[in-house]
């Protein structure tokens, strides 16, 4: 965005701790996976912001926070200055409107025994202020058309439809509250290929028409690229760098951002042979049990005694490039261009 | 890393090469019909090769490697015509007593997803133990044994501790490494990576194609690598064929087919990469959606979604068309599409 406008979603230190528990009769605590470690950013009105990482990292929990489909341990949601997490009952309801949420998956997101027009207009029948009765049918062949399916198709099922036309009736469904605010948790990882282009097109054009902000969860970096203003790196459960698109791609500060671009394969096979790749030793540690101070020491190459100390705010840093990045040696570097 | 592709050696099988699959068809009788899942399906891979079968869901892609496994279930699968030679015999001929001895020895593969191929209820240790309690007759220490220098092998750390665990115990990355252990047991020549990475992480896959480079360089195995990440395929391969709707559309060699596309779907594909110079525009998008193979359109199977279509598309099914050597495009306008004026 070059324009700076409003904030609509402000999150400050979000963290969620799934409890584990040990015993039947007796109950107690042992520990606490920590999925959501103390997260905050802003997001404008029209903005992407991008949120990438591997599968563990917290990134899905994060979006459900978001939605207030589970409580967080501490921290707060504000949407339109107003926390979610607290809201309760009537408020909560409404404020859900201004907040929608599209799946990964659209195989099993949509529910079998439902026609179309009952999905997409499920939003209307529990918001009953938004759409008159008798003016529903005609409100939800409106968002097939904008989707791009075919009105004509709204007594259809979802079987009846391919991947890609299932995920647009997912779009539909999460635009007929008109939010401000759309989620996307993995909108194209599960679509073919061909596919992932005209649903990505639609995503884009759906946001200069309606002023959405998306909050576009991806673990395709390409494709989080294309879409986003702003991209937030998270590893096990923290944001270890966040920038705009250039800053992040171009001049990744923090380590583990750099073995991320890099671990990309790019699909341009010239010069493959020189192309200078940073392999990561091992797996990611359990959010259970997350090592001292820098989580990503374990695997990083410049790792030394202050990291275990010391854990490693996400800040400007003299190297860092203009843009926060959560490491005591973050220094950017352009790693490797992805296209 | 900064090299995963060693150089291609030629196979020394004596003229053809290692494994050769030509005009293979595949159908699968269902109630609504018969599905022509693999269609005329020509292909090859030498020794220290690296082929990589590129295509979306419903393709062929992993029937052909099916049938090269003989592992296609049968019914509903009928292979209906077509051969396939490893070392020049047809396999498709063979009795199944022998066919069993190339599988494992002579080709193995590896699966998408490594939790449901591995048994849940038995030690991963024994799971590839049992190729060598099998195939070579060793008993249950020795083959033990084996299993932890696999293991070893597959860089899993503390493999002797590990043997006995089972797979649940083991990450998503780890767990390919285990399967990847199991097929490379007993050196086969051939290895068929159906999707290995897609079901992973960046990082780890990057670790798991290094390591599948790596073990290739040591043994020299040809590797049949079935794809839909354009860029896998452009990190690793050398040769490429591209599948749509149960026929191959375009045989190149990486370079060639990233450089100079010479079929409209591979074209399609790599022009609808998002890249940086073209962010904030909107990206090229094949239009349409893959083909059921219950109901293929006539003539060319991407003919609906084409922008180089003219009648004889919809009519006549293209051949594929020789180029140059070893290059090859099934459109009827392939050299319009090599020189780039769409309609």
């Amino acid at each position: 965005m070059a324009t700076p406008s409003e904030v609509v979603l402000e999150v400050r230190d979000l963290v969620k701790h799934f409890p584990l528990t040990q015993g039947i009769l007796y109950r107690r605590q042992i520990g606490a996976i920590k999925a959501v470690d103390g997260v905050s950013f802003d997001l404008h009105r029209g903005e992407t912001l991008g949120i990438v990482g591997e599968s563990g990292c917290g990134k899905s929990t994060l979006a459900k926070l978001l939605m207030a489909l589970e409580k967080p341990t501490s921290g707060k949601v504000l949407v339109n200055g107003k926390d979610i997490a607290a809201a309760k009952g009537s408020e909560l309801k409404h404020m859900r409107r201004n907040i929608q949420m599209v799946m990964q998956d659209p195989y099993t997101s949509l529910n079998p025994r439902m026609t179309v027009g009952d999905i997409v207009g499920e939003p209307f029948e529990i918001h009953q202020g938004v759409a008159p009765k008798g003016d529903r049918r005609k409100r939800v062949q409106e968002l097939l058309e904008v989707v791009g399916l075919n009105p004509d198709h709204i007594n259809r099922y979802p079987h009846q439809f391919s991947g890609g036309q299932r995920q647009r009736i997912g779009i539909a469904r999460g635009l007929a509250l008109q939010p401000e605010i759309i989620i996307c948790d993995e909108p194209v990882s599960a679509l073919d290929v061909s596919i992932q282009a005209q649903v990505m097109n639609l995503l884009d054009s759906l946001q200069k028409e309606f002023n959405l902000a998306y909050i576009f969860i991806a673990h395709d970096l390409s494709v989080v690229r294309h879409i986003s203003d702003r991209v937030a790196v998270m590893y096990l459960g923290k944001m270890v760098e966040v920038g705009k698109d250039s800053d992040i791609y171009d001049r990744p500060s923090h380590p583990y951002t750099q073995a991320l671009l890099s671990a990309v394969p790019v699909p341009d096979p010239e010069g493959r042979e020189q192309r200078e790749r940073i392999i990561l030793k091992g797996d990611p540690p359990s959010p259970a049990n997350p090592p001292s101070g820098c989580r990503f020491r374990t695997r990083c190459w410049k790792a030394q005694d202050i990291c275990a100390e010391q854990e490693p705010l996400l800040e400007i840093r003299p190297k860092s490039g203009d843009h926060p990045s959560a490491c005591h040696f973050a220094e950017s570097e352009d790693v490797v261009h992805v296209n | 890393m900064t090299e995963v592709l060693p150089e291609t050696k030629s196979g020394g099988t004596g003229g053809g090469a290692l494994l050769e699959v030509e005009n293979l068809q595949v159908e699968f009788h269902t109630r609504a019909g018969v599905a022509k899942a693999v269609n005329g399906v020509t292909y090859s891979v030498n020794a220290g090769e690296t082929l990589a079968v590129l295509g979306e869901s419903g393709s062929g892609k992993s029937v052909t490697a099916q049938t090269i496994m003989g592992i296609l279930d049968i019914p509903p699968g009928k292979i209906v015509g077509g051969e396939i030679r490893f070392r020049g015999t047809d396999l498709l001929k063979l009795p199944e007593d022998e066919r069993r001895k190339v599988r494992g020895e002579g080709i193995a593969m590896i699966f998408q997803d490594a939790l449901s191929a591995l048994n849940p209820v038995f030690p991963v240790g024994w799971q590839i133990a049992e190729m060598f309690r099998m195939h070579r007759g060793m008993s249950r220490a020795d083959a033990k044994k084996k299993a932890v220098e696999l293991m070893d092998r597959v860089r899993i750390p503390a493999a002797k501790d590990r043997v006995s665990d089972y797979p649940h115990q083991f990450s998503g990355g780890m767990r390919q490494r285990i399967m990847i252990a199991m097929s490379i047991a007993l050196d086969p020549e051939v290895l068929i990576a159906d999707e290995p990475t897609t079901a992973l992480d960046v990082t780890v896959q990057a670790q798991i194609m290094e390591l599948l480079a790596e073990l290739q360089r040591e043994s020299n195995m040809g590797l049949i690598l079935i794809t839909h990440d354009l860029g896998v395929v452009a990190d690793v391969a050398d040769k490429i064929a591209v599948m749509y709707g149960g026929r191959i559309v375009e045989n190149a060699s990486v370079h060639d087919l990233y450089r100079n596309p010479a079929h409209p779907y591979t074209k399609g594909l790599l022009e609808s990469i998002p890249r940086v110079d073209l962010k904030g525009q909107e990206l090229y998008a094949i239009k349409g959606m893959p083909p059921n193979l219950l109901d293929m359109p006539t003539g060319c199977a991407f003919n609906p979604r084409c922008p180089y279509r003219q009648e004889k598309c919809v009519t006549d099914v293209p051949p594929l068309h020789t180029i140059s050597g070893t290059r090859g495009s099934a459109c009827h306008f392939w050299r319009e599409v090599l020189d780039g004026d769409a309609q």
